[in-house]
């Protein structure tokens, strides 16, 4: 399929402040693309970049093939036919809903503005409600009017800048969803820029985790959780801590709870994929990868824990010190400062070079491996 | 101190015969009225346009704006007042000039009214528009933007209605202002209510009565304005909108 948006070594500079540092990405025709990132990261600039808001100081941006912005060049926001969903949704308040929606639409004739605006209020399922003013309705309805607008003029491309940020959780999950199903019915590529990361789980096929003006990592949300590519993703996708570890072999990686094994070779960092014994390591411990077992010999005090209905979250304190996340069905209710048996569960080893300090860390006590089976 | 009130001086024929002070009093008004109206509707043209100038990237024009407004909102409403009545006409061209003072007294006071009146309250009134504008939340002019429409037209369909609307509380007490600044036109001799009503105490020796008069001419207008206004403000509320319903 062809690359429906393309961005080529974009940097960004607000003064001497370097905003994006160097940005490249493809996004294909009908695909979904996230860029996830804290705020300040850099992703709000871009997408202001793509939609032609903002001058770019470097770098290329083609749209179908055709450049819409290069170093001193830019096709303004008005030329690019690409639609957008704000944060705030920039509904005109003084227009009612199918004014709103039909805005974009000018110099089409009524009837088929009619036509347009109505198959689109079904779409967002807001039927008979065009009569309406933007403050009339919720906010939830208002994000609808916004989408639908956006789409009105039939964009090949739509970007959606933080769209349910402002939407309680429930509301947010749902309507993410939706919106996706539109898109995906309507074949439009789309970028979405966002900080909650279930928001991007639920409506991306493609995710840039961004950081510091650049790409941490480009990739399906499955791969950003399970083989995320250095320490900034997997802290910042998913829950999790890291243990020290000391490198086996290529698949296996001894940690403070035993050893690990991995299905995929270990790879610990860029070129090191030559891992001898006695690399020293961080393994990255997702709380699904450790498993309560009141069998288990290996024991651990309940630190904290939160409640999340199906299950509870408890943070673990190993005998070390080390503190550890698990996920476990929450009928195992246990008390604080209890001692309860856990084992591990991995599939893959997720491990990251030991940044500065020497290995072992302090605190860290030897303990005798524990063998477990995947 | 006893004082003779006597409210039928207002029926009493004025010295020179031909009117009544009822009459001095009348015209007066309607000088007022007329000077203030003319110099609003002026003055919301001028302001708007510098109003929105102010808010465009262009730098040039932006600055001629901001430029316009420090000018006529800087320098008191009575010396601007006397530039335009005393010194503009010594500096145009000499024929020009000389043709403009022999003009009709009443016109030339009438028009440096005009003049000052309609350009100091444009700064005011600009600088409502102008906040009006920047009180809209960023993303409607990049909305507009994004769904194909040029910045004029953006501000055309999107911004200036919304701006417009919010503005009419601020500018209704433009409006009223416009009424009252016009009181300084009477040192200049421009015959309007206040500078009848001071002329009347002179001929009539009835202080009280005069001054009332005035006030109460004054308060009408007034009231006039901000029911109108209110009015207005009615008519364009956007339902569901702060200030709206």
């Amino acid at each position: 399929m062809a690359h429906h948006l393309e961005l080529e070594g974009i940097i960004q500079r607000y003064g001497k402040h370097t905003v994006v540092n160097g940005v490249d990405f493809r996004v294909d025709a009908g695909s979904i693309a996230c860029l996830l990132g804290p705020s300040g990261c850099g992703k709000t600039t871009l997408l202001r970049c793509i939609a032609g808001f903002e001058e770019i100081a470097a770098g290329e941006i083609r749209v179908e093939g055709r450049t819409v912005s290069r170093a001193g060049f830019r096709v303004p926001p008005e030329h690019r036919r690409i639609g957008m969903v704000f944060q705030d949704y920039a509904l005109f308040p003084h227009l009612t809903v199918t004014e709103n929606i039909g805005f974009g639409l000018r110099g089409t004739r009524a009837a088929e503005r009619g036509t347009r605006v109505d198959e689109l209020l079904a779409t967002v399922g807001l039927g008979g409600q065009g009569g309406k003013y933007p403050h009339e309705l919720s906010g939830g309805q208002q994000q609808r009017v916004a989408l639908a607008r956006a789409l009105a003029p039939r964009p090949q491309l739509i970007l959606l800048d933080e769209p349910f940020s402002n939407l309680d959780v429930d509301l947010r999950e749902r309507l993410s969803h939706e919106v996706r199903d539109i898109l995906k019915s309507q074949g439009i590529t789309a970028v979405l820029v966002t900080h909650d990361q279930n928001e991007a789980f639920a409506m991306a096929d493609e995710i840039g985790v961004m950081a510091d003006g650049l790409i941490q990592q480009w990739d399906t949300p499955y791969n950003l959780y399970h083989r995320p590519a250095n320490r900034f993703v997997a802290d910042f996708v998913g829950q999790g801590v890291f243990l020290p570890g000391m490198v086996i072999d290529g698949h296996c990686v001894e940690v403070e709870l035993g050893r690990l094994e991995s299905k995929v070779p270990l790879e610990c960092g860029q070129g090191c994929g030559t891992c001898g014994k006695g690399c020293g390591v961080e393994v990255l411990l997702r709380p699904d990868d450790i498993v309560h077992d009141d069998r288990s010999g290996l024991k651990a005090e309940v630190l904290h824990k939160a409640f999340r209905g199906a299950d509870i979250l408890y943070t673990l304190r190993l005998t070390s010190g080390a503190e550890v996340l698990s996920l476990v069905p929450s009928h195992h209710n246990h008390a604080l400062g209890e001692r309860i048996g856990i084992k591990l569960d991995v599939d893959h080893v997720v491990a990251f070079k030991t940044p500065t300090r020497a290995f072992p860390p302090r605190g860290v006590t030897p303990v005798a491996p524990v063998h477990f089976s995947q | 101190m006893a004082y003779n009130w006597d409210w039928g001086v207002f029926l009493q024929p004025t010295a020179s015969g031909d009117d009544t002070y009822l009459g001095w009093m009348i015209y007066g008004f309607k000088m007022t009225i007329g000077l203030s109206l003319a110099a609003w509707v002026l003055a919301l043209l001028i302001g708007a346009l510098v109003g929105v100038l102010r808010t465009v990237p262009n730098k040039w024009l932006s600055g001629i704006a901001t430029a316009w407004v420090e000018l006529f909102r800087n320098i008191p409403l009575l010396v601007q007042l006397f530039l335009w009545y005393f010194v503009l006409p010594e500096l145009l061209p000499e024929s020009l000039g000389n043709a403009y003072k022999q003009s009709n007294p009443v016109v030339q006071q009438f028009l440096a009214a005009l003049l000052c009146l309609a350009l100091f309250t444009s700064a005011r009134v600009a600088e409502q528009v102008r906040s009006g504008i920047h009180s809209l939340p960023p993303g409607q002019k990049n909305a507009g933007l994004a769904m194909g429409f040029t910045l004029p037209q953006t501000y055309r369909f999107v911004l200036l209605p919304m701006a417009f609307r919010i503005v009419v509380p601020p500018l209704t007490s433009e409006f009223l202002n416009i009424f009252k600044n016009s009181a300084v036109c009477s040192t200049i001799g421009l015959l309007e209510l206040a500078a009848q009503g001071r002329q009347l105490v002179d001929y009539t020796a009835q202080p009280y009565e005069s001054f009332i008069a005035v006030t109460l001419a004054y308060l009408i207008i007034n009231v006039v304005v901000m029911f109108g206004m209110r009015w207005v403000e009615a008519r364009v509320r956007v339902p569901g909108y702060i200030g709206g319903k």
